[in-house]
């Protein structure tokens, strides 16, 4: 029910519509949803339309987590 | 050094193995003392995917967590009586097209699934991918009448009704919309409330919550004292969600905790939000296995009743109880019950010919466990 | 069940019924009933034919030409056979551009110069406008047996490998057939398995070549047809960068999209790597792996499994229908 993908905006039209890449795969979204968004952003693409921005300094938080974890645990 | 996220693989680091190992070893850490195993529940289809998936759940247990798959399944929420209404008006001789999304097509009703039903000449079932596409049915074939069959929660809602703005917008009169719009917050309630079910905590659907942020959960908390957290869907997210969940029980503090920030925000999405409050109205919906409940289902405003399919075909939606008999669907979309724990489960009920929308939706707990538990073959 | 539907031509399970409890009744006799790729004719000879109604006609990677040529003369090679002749059968639908049948016939003569086979024999047919889509083609192909596939003789410990990177044409087809309003870079993978005839005399035991229902469907078939069990590793099964983005999107199981130039190989386990190695120096086949053996250690036989790239275990079932795109 939440199936989305994270993709890079790679070019905005007019009419709210634009054009996203994941993993070298562009798929035409809608940006409606969303207003304020530039290319080089990263959204959630859920069913051609783009229903979140990506905050990449939360992304990171998370990743400084899992170092963080992973110095405490150790790989055997 | 600074963690990049690499746009070769963008959620690499989500997925990877190691991280999935420490983040298990460290709630099993957390769950050492507790005294007591924990169920939690995942309300979203595609959480049970990922947890089936990556083979999540066996360890999970071993640390003492058993998850309980929940209703976020819209193809298996929504009743019979709408794919029978629909066979019914393809097969009379109207010439309509009908585009819905994959798994819903089929769905095994008393009149046999949309897949299998021989549409009458002229009419034609088909697939889409996005709302946009059904449009863009509706514009490259004026001459006929386009139903869009349009089924989510608050992840696809908005998506939909947009599509039914643009219709007006682009003056496309046979455009309809037969909406199964269905609300992820009044089914928790309803499963809460029922206290059928024994449940320790959540884990909240992250892209609904994309949508509609993190207060809509905060009742699960205030009223009912059960921890929760908003996770995504990568295995390291699902991992997060939980060792939350299991602090807030060590802690003893019941919240609201969002585990996927780098999406959801806790407002959710204004301009979707705005959208649904602008062209829908709540109504009390009948969800199959967990009947009517209070203000679950949207529909579209009077004002816009020229696009509702309901009010200008000839479809007749008539609520009844549709589920073959034996078959516990309805049971295990309120996670009273597990996939292997209905009857024919794996015997009369397999996706080649499933008794319920449960083995037919890849989001179905049913066809989950089916197709990810190695030796589901042998019951 | 009163008409036909859709679902009996997928390949799937109804299809399998339908071949079961009508066709067989009807028409079966030693050689049908065996129901391989290629039925092995007394005096050493494999003949095989196959249908094709692609739609549409021309995708990124090939067409209705290369492909009728190819799937025939595959289905020839992973039955042990050296293709010689083709017939050749067209039904055309009225209207169809004379121009639009010529790219056909020429891509027609370059597969078959490229597998180095004749047509020898055919025949047109057209029917009226609206009652063929565009061009329907069947081919049949005779062979020479070079090699027995000998799946009696598969023991645990030996290798199964594919040839290269899978689900490429089904993922072509589905994107060119819909409007998904998404575009890749990936093509078709049809092409010739040829190159793979030597095998049968280097230490191969069974091939097949992966086409509908994808590479989980011929895993599930070969763990049906063995006495073990059989354990394949997701992270060794070779897949493009731009198909796994894009069935991510789509909500789509590569191990269940179509191939129609790629192989799966059962080997003896003294033989893998060298096999291995032979495959990979040819660009047909350059990203060959081993991605499993077949084994008694775990599961239980008729069982395929896939220990998936978290380290769960999955059983992998044929294919039960048509393939759809998965939205919430």
């Amino acid at each position: 029910m939440c199936l989305a993908v994270p993709g890079k905006v790679i070019s905005l039209e007019k009419d709210g519509v634009g054009q996203v890449d994941y993993m070298g795969t562009t798929v035409v979204a809608n940006f409606s949803l969303l207003p304020g968004i530039k290319t080089g952003d990263w959204v959630i693409i859920h069913a051609g339309f783009a229903i979140s921005k990506l905050d990449r300094k939360e992304a990171r938080k998370t990743l400084k987590l899992f170092q963080e974890l992973e110095k405490l645990n150790p790989s055997e | 050094m600074r963690p990049k996220t690499s746009s070769r693989d963008p959620l690499a680091h989500w997925r990877s193995a190691n991280t999935i190992k420490v983040l298990l070893k460290t709630i099993a850490e957390e769950t050492k003392n507790l005294g007591k195993p924990l169920r939690l529940m995942e309300i979203c289809g595609t959480h049970t995917m990922t947890l089936h998936r990556s083979g999540l759940k066996p360890w999970l247990q071993e640390a003492g967590i058993e998850m309980v798959s929940g209703p976020g399944c819209p193809v298996c929420i929504t009743p019979d009586f709408y794919h029978e209404a629909i066979i019914d008006l393809v097969t009379s001789g109207e010439n309509i097209l009908v585009a819905t999304f994959g798994d819903m097509t089929r769905v095994p009703t008393r009149k046999g699934s949309l897949q299998t039903t021989v549409p009458a000449s002229g009419s034609q079932i088909k697939i889409v991918y996005s709302p946009e596409e059904a449009l863009e049915l509706a514009r490259q074939n004026f001459d006929k009448r386009v139903i869009f069959f349009g089924a989510g929660f608050e992840t696809t809602i908005p998506s939909i009704v947009y599509t039914v703005k643009k219709a007006s917008q682009q003056n496309l009169e046979a455009f309809f919309l037969l909406a199964a719009l269905w609300l992820i917050p009044p089914a928790i309630e309803a499963i809460l409330s029922s206290g059928e079910v024994a449940i320790d905590g959540f884990i909240y659907p992250g892209h609904v919550s994309a949508v509609i942020g993190e207060r809509a959960y905060a009742f699960v908390a205030e009223k009912y004292h059960l921890p929760g957290a908003i996770a995504g869907f990568e295995p390291a997210d699902i991992l997060l969600g939980i060792m939350s969940v299991v602090r807030q029980i060590k802690q003893g503090k019941p919240r609201v905790a969002n585990e996927y920030r780098r999406v959801v925000k806790a407002e959710g999405n204004p301009q979707a939000l705005a959208l649904m409050a602008e062209m829908l109205e709540p109504f009390d919906a009948d969800w199959r296995g967990l009947g009517t409940i209070p203000a679950s289902g949207l529909r579209l405003k009077p004002e816009w009743a020229d696009f509702e399919a309901s009010k200008n075909l000839n479809l007749a939606l008539k609520p009844q109880k549709t589920l073959s008999s034996g078959c516990r669907c309805g049971e295990v979309l309120k996670g009273l019950v597990g996939p292997r724990d209905c009857p024919l489960f794996g015997q009369a009920c397999v996706p080649d010919s499933p008794r319920g929308p449960c083995m037919v939706s890849y989001e179905g707990a049913c066809l989950i466990e089916y197709k990810y538990s190695a030796g589901a073959k042998k019951k | 069940m009163k008409q036909v539907s859709l679902e009996m031509g997928s390949g799937g399970r109804l299809m399998r019924d339908f071949i079961k409890d009508q066709l067989l009744p009807a028409l079966g006799n030693q050689l049908l009933n065996e129901l391989h790729d290629s039925a092995i004719l007394p005096s050493g000879l494999a003949l095989t034919t196959d249908s094709y109604t692609v739609d549409p006609i021309f995708f990124p990677g090939g067409d209705i030409g290369t492909l009728c040529i190819n799937g025939t003369v595959n289905d020839l090679v992973v039955s042990g056979a050296q293709p010689e002749y083709l017939s050749l059968a067209l039904i055309i639908e009225e209207g169809l551009e004379i121009e639009v049948l010529e790219k056909i016939l020429l891509s027609i003569k370059k597969t078959t110069a490229k597998n180095r086979v004749g047509i020898v024999t055919g025949d047109t047919k057209v029917v009226p406008r609206g009652q063929a889509d565009k061009i329907y083609i069947n081919t049949a192909g005779l062979g020479r047996l070079q090699g027995r596939p000998q799946p009696d003789k598969i023991k645990a410990g030996d290798k199964i490998l594919v040839t290269g990177p899978v689900g490429e044409h089904g993922l072509a087809i589905m994107l060119a057939r819909n409007n998904f309003q998404m575009s890749s870079r990936i093509k078709s993978d049809c092409a010739p398995l040829l190159f793979l005839l030597p095998l049968w005399k280097k230490g191969s035991l069974w091939m097949r070549d992966i086409t509908r229902g994808g590479l989980a469907s011929v895993l599930a078939e070969l763990a049906e047809r063995i006495s073990y069990p059989l354990l394949v590793e997701e992270n060794k099964i070779p897949l493009s960068r731009a198909l796994r983005g894009a069935v991510e999107i789509l909500g789509i199981d590569p191990l269940y999209l179509a191939c129609e130039g790629r192989a799966l190989l059962v080997v003896k386990e003294t033989e893998a790597s060298q096999i291995l190695t032979w495959l990979k120096k040819n660009p047909a086949s350059r990203q060959a792996a081993i991605i499993g053996e077949v084994q008694d250690k775990i599961g239980k036989k008729g069982e395929a499994l896939l220990q998936t790239s978290s380290g769960g275990l999955r059983l992998l079932e044929p294919l039960t229908s048509e393939l759809l795109p998965r939205i919430c």
